[in-house]
């Protein structure tokens, strides 16, 4: 409210419209869309969906038991990341193990989404209080890294990708309730919103109609880069051997795997690893774009 | 001041308190206790010596009694019992903390250094596609794994290229590697948050008044800039206290470094909750400390801090 | 042209042309653009929004933006092309040649560094030759101070920003642009930020100091009346160009170009047209009645009253203003009487009726008869919402009529606030300033609201829309017989459009009559020197002629 009472700065930046007829430019948001940026981003990432949704697509080779007689073979036109020590194909392993590791992602994110987004609205709509208790929740999940939260649950109940995923996701709440308090607290101050209850407005439909569709943009950006994050967390464990088990081709694990052979054949850690780097950069920069898309 | 003060420590302390509350419900909520998880990959394990083993760490004892007695620890440094070797909890990390500690220390200074020089040369470069080049490194870094990255080094500096041994020999490359590999992994939010706020000080007025007053890019960066956005970096570099320690167990692995990752991951493959919870009270109480002294830095940094403002009265939801 | 062939010329700008963005999104910001000035002369460059005359500005002291693009011509800095030099040779000009005295005090100012070392970092940077020590620069800096009339410059050297008033941060500022006596002064709106009583006092201290010093001064401002009371010359812009260039008495007496009359017009005093009076007959039920409403914030030592027993009355078909600098609580007064906000103690009447304690429902029944207008048109309207969606949206809500006839109402309440029927597929996002404001008003009646609280609903606009606003307002009272509490800082567009006037100070209501009385003949002190401040004495002896 501090602003209502400042008087107004000329630098608030209205066009001069000496004609009342003028009418404005091209709308930017369809612009953002069809710039190739996007689906140079996009493109990629829908094909790593399709490893995880129909891998036999991909790769005509069997992820799990190998050709011994072509085992250690280097990248070539045969076989693109080359075989392992069991002859396996390992360009065919990393596409069958994208479902694995993007489900437990995928399930991280979920918690990280639904659990975080329903505690930012109650820090940021139920008053007072509530955001004071839920914003000290939050700085205990920061206060615990994730990296131990997951530990804790693959301890107690043995490793595996629910207890990974349910972990990883959980360190992702905080993050989550963080963007989505923030969000509502900045759209809700806005002066439409307010004109809105005016306008006869209930709770609910102003929330639907205008705070949720104004503050979903960053929200939506920090699913993609998450789902990096989470990506990495769980390949970080996968590759300390908290996740499946072998032979279940994870992208963690298989390095872990190529790990004993890296002195003779490089590409068994080297080239499943550059897969992971490649997936979580574009996820990041999809958050990017998402995030310009959504800002008006 | 005195006042910002006492309430950050007792925010701090609610945080370590509400952590260690949650941490036990946490352990209560599973389908078993600590012992019976510990002992059940045991065959021989029957009744008897559970309910012994039970007794010995106090497990037996109603719920109320456990939380108080183990509330009454934290603050003499009592984190509990390690199960598989009986060892107190601290006892068991001290022993092997040091070396954890040097290697995530070193990280930390280098990654916020090399952050800062790097925002540095961002914002100093002459060359839009040099700018542009540097800028896109933290998200570069951010997505690297730190085992990978430790992994290709060692493949590369000791397998292809010979300069350094695959184990630990006590020489400097087998020291700075580790680091680098856990710098960079750290850096990279510390250098994305400071490149965001140092853009954010870029469009405030008062950066065009040093201009006008004939200060060169540097002397704006160095002598202003870098203070006014120094906060938001200060609070993430806080938080990847977390990142550095599960960091520090990832390159120790890699590396065959002794330190906690050994303890962590023995821990874990013997299923000994306890230690595990010990572990997690013992980082939560770093990462509070730790945040607890940036609080305390940022009335250094900004005088307008320890002014508590008054805005008057916040808008309310309508309805 | 006044010509004064003794003085030599200082600055000479020759066909400068500037672009923003590059190919078909460039956009040309100056188009050929020739000025001459002579040492210690002060010219205004005068223009709305998007004219061009911040991009000139810029130019002369090379801090462009890196969007900017200069297309052609040259700026001499005595004899010197200063497009010509290299930054580092710029970095030498900027600061002791060309100073700068910038828009906004509240964010000019390093937020963590004392204002004593931010004033002597200005000699530090230029050093010139001499190296002075730590004592030396301590006197220049409170001689500096003193200098723009800052009390007890010893203490204020240890102060940081947040601790002075945006007056003592504009004079710090003037301070720094002095510093080093420079020849020419870029001043970018320096008073805009400011209320009109510190204008007066910033003003003169930074003209008084030009003229001792002989300092030559851009003076860029979007207000005539100030650009008229300090300057020699004015120079008016729209889109990028001059249209006229001329001195003070030269331009108010017969402007050449008729944008110039335009703006002359917008801002010489109307006359009150005896609006005031002209229902005194009937007994009349009051649009709003204000009863000793009265809002304290904090308790204890931080207890303050924003709003301290303020009472008035609108009556039906007039329109009532509120005057008051920043934090005299006008605004509020106006969330009050919305009920946006709650009351400590008194009344609201709307219509009749007390409201002061209306809840959920009665409260959604009042803002069918009472709207609110807001001071940014940028944050009035969801950006993602269709202008016909926004207007049609109140009638959702109350699930009035059928699609069809929304439809219909939507066309009937464009064609109010002169709006093409076409822009109802617009996005708010699309449309100018001026037009976002009409599309707010058009929703503020869409229900049938007979009064409109308007708070500094035309201050983001510029000089020539604010008037096209005024003027709607105006045909839509008389129209449609709706009363206005009208919220402003600004003296000019409240004597123009109010029938009667409430002054407010720091809380209080100090002085209330007809719009004739509280200009004509103020009784409070206050009043007198709210008017005195207001810019455009020049003007108004003008207009009084």
């Amino acid at each position: 409210m501090s602003i209502k009472l400042e008087e107004p700065l000329t630098r608030a930046a209205v066009v001069a419209p000496f004609d009342v007829e003028v009418i404005a430019a091209p709308k930017k948001e369809a612009r953002a869309l069809r710039s190739p940026m996007f689906w140079l981003t996009c493109a990629p990432l829908v094909m790593v969906l399709g490893w995880a949704l129909f891998p036999s697509l991909f790769s005509g080779f069997d992820p799990i038991s190998g050709v011994p007689a072509e085992k250690f073979q280097a990248p070539g036109a045969g076989h693109w990341f080359g075989t392992d020590h069991l002859g396996r194909d390992v360009f065919s392993r990393v596409v069958h193990g994208t479902s694995q590791t993007l489900l437990t992602a995928g399930l991280a994110v979920s918690i990280g989404l639904v659990v975080g987004t329903g505690l930012g609205l109650i820090a940021a709509t139920a008053g007072r209080a509530a955001d004071a208790v839920t914003m000290r929740l939050i700085d205990v999940l920061l206060a615990v890294p994730g990296f131990l939260i997951s530990l804790i649950i693959v301890t107690a109940f043995a490793p595996g990708p629910i207890s990974l995923g349910v972990g990883v996701g959980i360190a992702s709440i905080a993050s989550f309730a963080r963007v989505v308090r923030s969000e509502v607290l900045r759209v809700r101050s806005l002066d439409y919103v307010e004109a809105a209850f005016m306008n006869g407005g209930t709770y609910w439909s102003v929330v639907f109609k205008h705070i949720l569709p104004n503050s979903c943009g960053p929200v939506l950006a920090l699913l993609a880069v998450d789902l990096g994050v989470a990506i990495l967390a769980i390949s970080g464990l996968g590759f300390l051997g908290f996740g499946s088990p072998p032979p279940t081709p994870e992208w963690g694990l298989l390095i872990a795997e190529g790990r004993q052979y890296l002195a003779s054949a490089w590409w068994l850690t080297t080239l499943p690893g550059v897969v992971i780097v490649a997936v979580v950069i574009l996820l990041a920069g999809l958050g990017r774009q998402l995030h310009k898309i959504f800002r008006l | 001041m005195a006042a910002y003060i006492a309430r950050r420590i007792g925010q701090a302390l609610l945080v370590i308190w509400l952590a260690y509350t949650l941490v036990f419900l946490a352990v209560q909520l599973l389908p078993n206790d600590p012992v019976t998880i510990f002992l059940s990959a045991d065959a021989a394990a029957d009744p008897a010596t559970i309910a012994a083993m039970k007794a010995q760490y106090g497990y037996d004892q109603p719920l109320l009694v456990q939380y108080f007695s183990q509330l009454a620890g934290l603050f003499t440094g009592d984190f509990g019992y390690s199960l598989a070797s009986g060892q107190p909890v601290a006892e068991r990390i001290g022993a092997v903390v040091g070396s954890t500690l040097v290697l995530a220390s070193s990280a930390f200074v280098t990654a916020v250094l090399f952050a800062v020089l790097l925002v540095a040369a961002a914002t100093l470069a002459r060359h839009a596609w040099l700018k542009r080049l540097i800028i896109n490194l933290p998200p570069l870094f951010a997505a690297v794994p730190v085992f990978w990255l430790g992994l290709v080094l060692l493949q590369v500096l000791s397998i292809q290229l010979g300069v350094m041994s695959l184990f630990p020999d006590g020489s400097f490359a087998s020291i700075a590697v580790p680091v680098l590999v856990l710098a960079i992994h750290v850096s990279a939010p510390i250098a994305q948050v400071l490149l965001k706020s140092v853009d954010n000080v870029y469009t405030q007025p008062f950066v065009d008044v040093l201009r006008a007053k004939g200060a060169s890019p540097s002397w704006i960066f160095f002598r202003h800039v870098l203070k006014n956005a120094a906060a938001p970096a200060m609070t993430i570099s806080g938080i990847t206290v977390g990142t550095l320690l599960a960091g520090s167990v990832i390159t120790e692995t890699v590396f065959a470094r002794a330190g906690l990752g050994q303890v962590v991951l023995q821990a874990v493959t013997a299923q000994d909750v306890a230690l595990v919870q010990g572990l997690v009270l013992l980082t939560a109480t770093a990462f509070v400390v730790v945040n607890l002294a940036v609080d305390l830095l940022y009335p250094l940094l900004d005088p307008r801090i320890l002014k508590s403002g008054t805005h008057g009265a916040p808008r309310a939801l309508v309805a | 042209m006044s010509t004064n062939t003794s003085t030599p010329t200082l600055l000479d700008i020759r066909g400068l042309s500037i672009t923003y963005g590059t190919g078909k999104d460039a956009v040309i910001a100056a188009d050929h653009l020739d000025l001459e000035l002579k040492a210690g002369q002060i010219v205004a460059l005068v223009g709305e929004s998007g004219s061009g005359k911040t991009t000139l500005a810029k130019a002369i002291i090379g801090l462009l933006p890196d969007s900017a693009h200069i297309a052609g011509g040259a700026v001499e800095l005595a004899g010197e092309n200063l497009l010509a030099h290299t930054n580092k040779q710029m970095q030498e000009v900027r600061g002791r040649r060309i100073g700068m005295v910038p828009q906004d005090p509240g964010a000019s100012l390093d937020p963590v560094k004392t204002i004593g070392s931010q004033i002597a970092e200005v000699f530090r940077l230029h050093p010139q030759g001499h190296k002075r020590s730590k004592a030396q620069l301590r006197t220049e800096v409170i001689r500096l101070l003193e200098l723009v009339g800052i009390d007890t410059p010893e203490q204020r050297i240890g102060q940081y920003p947040h601790e002075l008033s945006g007056g003592l941060k504009q004079r710090v500022l003037i301070a720094i642009a002095f510093a080093l006596e420079p020849e020419l002064l870029i001043a970018d709106e320096p008073t805009s930020a400011l209320d009109v009583t510190v204008q007066l006092t910033v003003l003169e201290v930074f003209t008084k100091l030009a003229r001792e010093l002989g300092t030559a001064v851009i003076f860029v401002t979007h207000d005539l009346a100030v650009a008229t009371d300090i300057a020699d010359r004015i120079v008016v812009m729209q889109h990028g160009r001059i249209r006229e260039d001329n001195t003070v008495r030269e331009i108010l007496r017969a402007p050449e170009d008729p944008y110039t009359r335009m703006l002359l017009d917008e801002a010489t005093p109307a006359d009150f047209r005896a609006r005031t009076g002209e229902r005194a007959g009937a007994p009349e039920v009051p649009a709003i009645e204000v009863v000793g409403l009265t809002k304290v914030y904090g308790h204890g030592k931080t207890r303050r009253a924003a709003v301290d027993e303020v009472s008035f009355v609108v009556r039906p078909g007039t329109t009532f203003s509120l005057v008051g600098e920043s934090g005299s609580g006008k605004s509020t007064t106006a969330r009050m009487v919305m009920r946006l906000l709650e009351p400590t103690a008194g009344a609201v009447k709307i219509h009749g009726q007390d409201v002061t304690n209306v809840q959920g429902a009665a409260k959604r029944d009042l803002w069918r008869s009472l709207q609110l207008v807001y001071q940014n048109p940028d944050s009035a309207l969801d950006p993602r919402y269709s202008v016909s969606r926004i207007i049609s949206e109140p009638l959702e809500n109350y699930n009035i009529g059928s699609k069809a006839e929304r439809r219909t109402r939507v066309a009937e309440l464009l064609d109010a606030v002169n709006l093409p029927s076409r822009m109802a597929e617009l996005r708010a996002k699309e449309l100018s300033g001026g037009q976002r404001q009409r599309v707010a008003i058009a929703r503020a009646l869409a229900l049938g609201a007979k009064t409109l609280v308007l708070d500094e609903a035309l201050s983001a606009l510029d000089v020539l829309t604010q008037a096209q606003i005024l003027r709607l307002l105006e045909d839509l009272q008389v129209n449609q017989g709706l009363s206005y509490l009208f919220i402003s800082h600004d003296l000019h567009v409240v004597e123009r459009i109010s029938h009667d006037v409430g002054v407010m100070r720091s809380g209080q209501l100090v002085e209330v009559g007809t719009t004739e009385q509280v200009f004509g003949n103020p009784a409070s002190q206050y009043t007198r020197l709210l008017l005195d401040s207001n810019p455009g004495a020049l003007l108004r002896e003008m207009a009084n002629n």
